[in-house]
């Protein structure tokens, strides 16, 4: 496996960089600091009145971070790059520059690619992918189950080999309980950690649905996914982790229920962990009236009570990380009727505002602690946190991101890197924006513009 | 027809006002009376006439000309009324709905219709009733009596009984009813 | 019952794709509608039953989903008006793969047309279709969420046998889950002041029935003798694959108004059915012949209502709703 690494041009010909002005938050804490990083991109000091000509540093290009946070990069466990099958929509190029647009160094892409990231070839392409795109650290997941049908198992210690550490079928659930604890065991006994990442839909329950079932969906006359579809997968596969001790990871929370089941199994002791998406802290079912499939998503958008536990368990623990389930498509796909369109939303260059506008300024987190849900918390998830999420000190490698929490931004897609357009956000004012984006110490993102 | 015209002119509605009393009650009265002996003599009879009042301002005044036709010749005169919202030429233009359902009480073939309006202004109301009549059988004559003719025509459209003819401003308004004929304007 | 209104102006009634866009004032909205289809009614009866109140206007019936019926009376209704009318019968096949609908909007409109008439399997299929044309659209179903021009001439059958709907207690019998129908009936019916009961098994109802103005029962039995109205719906026989109801056998046991049931209804209560009628199921085959059955009412009454709601779109002008306070 790759590390993430600048190009070998920009290293020789850099004499390092200085990050001015900003406020260095990470997980030991919050404090005003300036950062020199050298050039080889690792960190060399942090703190106010650098002496650079000490470092060696003299010539480094400085880098504004006035009124800015400077943390570490923000990664996403939860990224569809659409390569290899349907560059229409997204390319590992185009949704790179979106992840580094929206602050994040490290990705984790999504399997159910065409063909499906099943195999050590598809693994690679994507894997060499990222590198040529060089903007961010792209890693592979891979899926569970051979082009997750839900019958036969993935080779897993030989994709476990070549980096992969998050397996899932994501796109569905496995639907078979008796194949998903085998999958468990047989992940327990690697080399090396791993975590079985569970989109928990119980299809028998879902199928035929396009929306949450509820108040709405009996108003619109559109079939429903009842909350239980998830909950009951949920409840699955705590029990299964507790059968195998192996560790479970729930992605996409979207209902109070699953966050209760989960808080319950924590307070147990048990080794899960859970993300959300921005659009389940934010968006309601509501939203359908409209009959618009930008709003269309799986798991779908819920009721206003869902959206606050959801809330709450970023709040309290329960849920470790955000993650943006990233889901580009084309228009022409999206302009279906709702019934017939695909289900996904854009989320890698709105998240971090969302996070900020909608957490962070009406009190529901710290600063600190949204960034410990888009950053190290993610990072551990994905056994990246060697690399990514480090604390801001000597020696670590400076994958970093500078934000102004304060600027404030209309979403426009037409403005987005992203190849797509289908962001439920178009219009909304947000705060939050980045400045800068660091990959090794290179700037992927300077002053608000991809640098490649 | 001043309820009509005041709906289609500038401002678009808003309340009539009147400024000078045209005719008083007894007036209308004595030219409703006159109309219905033009009538009568016109078409020697009343053998074969049909009185049909447009929606809404000519509706009182053919019932108040069927009264006074009764009352002369004894004759219970057929009548019917007309709405002519579905034939005006100026659709798109901000016409009006119906103002009530159309009533023809007879068969028109070879009768002599007698139209009747309260006001006759640009013709072109006539016009889209002249239409309308010919869907429900082919008329034998087609007469018109109204009780103001204010001028102002855009049609070559006579009529062949009036009440009165009042020459009037184009911005001015006419308003017939029960206790007289008023010239005002709109006013938002 | 949806809360979404598309009229993006005040008194101005853009398009027809809910029951909602008829407000603010849906009562007066609908009233509005039954006044203008009297004149319409009366056209109708006349041995030339046409005007020229649409003429040069053209009117396309965009049909994703089989209706002869429906086609045929609103492009009747559009002929009563000396209105040209087009038909595009698109296939499902077309339309499954998700292909050119925004395409096929932009096609019809190139070659200029005043109001596109849209039924479609899919929910929200006319709203979308409003964003992307300039022409007046109108729902002539789509899906399970609406079909109002349904309801409006529902409404005028009914005001036509008793004055007015308030106060009147209506029944709705049948699959309701899978109905537009139902749904635009109700809001219709509730905006007049008619007390709806939903009558269907539990499987048959809506998942939620939060802030639907209606009761609900599982019982025909008990409210057939204070009915005025029993409106039947089709009952399809693809609901018994998705274990919905167990058989037809027993749903016609439990919901099919037999003539035993008829004979239980008021001497004055009316029997409604939105058609095609599936005889010896929701209404036997008697019973659907008797006099206070309307079905026939309710087909004739579809023209003159859809005259009237074509009228209202291409032919009024700005006359709708408020009135400009003096």
């Amino acid at each position: 496996m790759s590390d993430a690494r600048a190009r070998k041009d920009d290293v020789s010909e850099s004499a390092g960089w200085i990050i001015v002005g900003g406020t260095v938050i990470d997980r030991t804490g919050e404090r005003r600091a300036d950062v020199a990083i050298e050039p080889g991109g690792t960190v060399a000091a942090v703190g106010a009145d650098l002496d650079l000509a000490a470092l060696g540093l003299a010539d480094a290009t400085r880098l504004d971070a006035t009124g800015c946070i400077v943390a570490p990069g923000l990664v996403d466990i939860h990224t569809h790059l659409r390569e290899p099958g349907r560059e229409e929509a997204e390319t590992v190029e185009t949704g790179s520059r979106a992840a580094a647009l929206g602050g994040y160094t490290a990705v984790v892409a999504m399997p159910n690619t065409e063909p499906t990231i099943d195999s050590v070839a598809i693994v690679r392409q994507v894997l060499d992918a990222g590198v040529a795109a060089g903007l961010c650290d792209v890693r592979s997941s891979a899926a569970i189950t051979m082009d997750r049908a839900g019958t036969t198992l993935t080779p897993m210690a030989e994709l476990a080999d070549l980096g992969v550490r998050i397996f899932t079928d994501d796109g569905c659930g496995v639907q078979d309980d008796r194949l998903m604890r085998r999958a468990l065991e047989y992940a327990s006994g690697l080399t090396v950690p791993v975590v079985l990442a569970q989109h928990c839909e119980v299809e028998a329950l879902s199928e035929g649905g396009h929306m949450h079932e509820g108040e709405w969906s009996s108003r619109l006359g559109i079939p429903g996914i009842p909350a239980e579809a998830e909950e009951l997968m949920v409840f699955r596969d705590i029990a299964l982790s507790r059968l195998t001790g192996m560790r479970v990871h729930f992605q996409h929370l979207s209902t109070a229920g699953a966050v209760a089941l989960v808080r319950e199994a924590k307070a147990k002791g048990l080794p899960v962990t859970a993300e959300a998406t921005p659009h389940h802290f934010t968006l309601t079912h509501a939203e359908v009236a409209s009959y618009d499939p930008v709003f269309k998503v799986n798991p779908p958008l819920r009721t206003a009570e869902d959206v606050a536990a959801v809330k709450a368990g970023l709040a309290d623990g329960t849920i470790d990380a955000i993650a943006t389930d990233h889901a580009p498509h084309t228009a022409d796909v999206k302009e279906a009727p709702f019934d017939i369109a695909p289900c996904g939303m854009l989320g890698l260059e709105t998240a971090l505002a969302l996070g900020i506008t909608e957490l962070v300024e009406p009190g529901v987190l710290t600063m600190r602690e949204l960034l410990a849900l888009m950053s190290w918390n993610p990072a551990a998830i994905a056994g990246i946190a060697d690399v990514h999420g480090r604390d801001i000190a000597p020696g670590a490698p400076a994958h970093l991101v500078v934000f102004d929490p304060a600027a404030e931004w209309t979403v426009d897609p037409s403005q987005f890197a992203s190849k797509s357009d289908n962001t439920p956000y178009r219009g909304r004012v947000v705060r939050g924006k980045v400045r800068h984006t660091l990959l090794c110490g290179v700037p992927m993102v300077h002053d608000g513009k991809a640098t490649r | 027809m001043a309820e009509r015209e005041r709906r289609l002119a500038p401002p678009y509605g808003g309340v009539f006002v009147p400024r000078t009393r045209v005719m008083g009650a007894d007036d209308l009265k004595r030219a409703t009376k006159r109309m219905a002996h033009e009538i009568i003599e016109r078409n020697h009879g009343l053998d074969e006439v049909v009185l049909i009042g447009l929606q809404t301002g000519g509706v009182p005044l053919a019932a108040r000309l069927h009264q006074q036709l009764e009352a002369i010749e004894g004759v219970d005169v057929p009548i019917g009324t007309l709405d002519v919202a579905f034939y005006r030429d100026d659709i798109g233009l901000r016409p009006v709905l119906p103002e009530a359902v159309t009533d023809i009480p007879c068969d028109l073939q070879g009768r002599i219709v007698v139209l009747v309006d309260d006001v006759l202004f640009t013709g072109r109301t006539i016009r889209a009733a002249l239409d309308a009549l010919s869907d429900h059988g082919r008329a034998k004559a087609v007469q018109l009596a109204v009780m103001v003719d204010r001028g102002h025509r855009e049609l070559p459209i006579r009529p062949d009984f009036v009440g009165k003819n009042l020459p009037t401003r184009r911005d001015e308004v006419v308003d017939v009813n029960v206790d007289g004929v008023d010239l005002g304007e709109m006013r938002r | 019952m949806s809360r979404l209104v598309t009229n993006p102006r005040h008194g101005e009634l853009r398009n027809l794709l809910s029951i909602a866009d008829l407000g603010p004032d849906v009562a007066a909205g609908i009233g509005e509608v039954m006044t203008l289809t009297d004149s319409f009614v009366e056209v109708s009866e006349r041995t030339i039953p046409k005007v020229p109140a649409l003429r040069g206007r053209t009117v396309v019936s965009l049909f994703f989903e089989d209706s002869t019926r429906t086609r045929l009376s609103f492009e009747t209704a559009a002929k009563r008006l000396s209105a040209d009318t087009m038909n595009f019968s698109v296939s499902t096949s077309s339309v499954k793969k998700g292909e050119s609908l925004r395409d096929t909007i932009e096609t019809i409109e190139a070659m200029g047309v005043d109001a596109i008439v849209v039924r479609h399997s899919s929910a929200g299929v006319p709203l979308q279709i409003a964003r992307w044309a300039q022409s007046a659209v109108i729902n002539a179903g789509d899906g399970w969420h609406e079909h109002p021009t349904q309801a409006l001439l529902d409404c005028y059958t009914i005001r036509q046998r008793f004055g007015d709907l308030a106060g009147r207690r209506i029944a709705i019998v049948g699959d309701i889950r899978h109905s537009r129908v139902a749904r635009s009936d109700v809001a219709a019916f509730t905006a007049l002041g008619a007390e709806v009961t939903l009558v269907a098994p539990p499987t048959l109802l809506p998942p939620s029935l939060e802030g639907w103005p209606v009761k609900v029962s599982h019982d025909l039995d008990e409210m057939l003798p204070e009915l005025d109205v029993c409106y039947l719906l089709r009952m399809q026989r693809e609901r018994m694959t998705e274990a919905l109801i167990p058989s037809l056998r027993e749903y016609v046991a439990r919901y099919g108004l037999d003539a035993a049931r008829a004979d239980r209804l008021p001497e004055h209560a009316l029997i409604m059915h939105p058609g095609p009628m599936n005889r010896g199921v929701e209404i036997n085959a008697e019973v659907a012949d008797r006099p206070n059955t309307v079905i026939i009412d309710q087909v004739r009454n579809g023209v003159a209502v859809r005259m009237a709601v074509l009228f209202l779109l291409l032919g009024s002008g700005t006359g709708w709703g408020g009135e400009v306070e003096g």
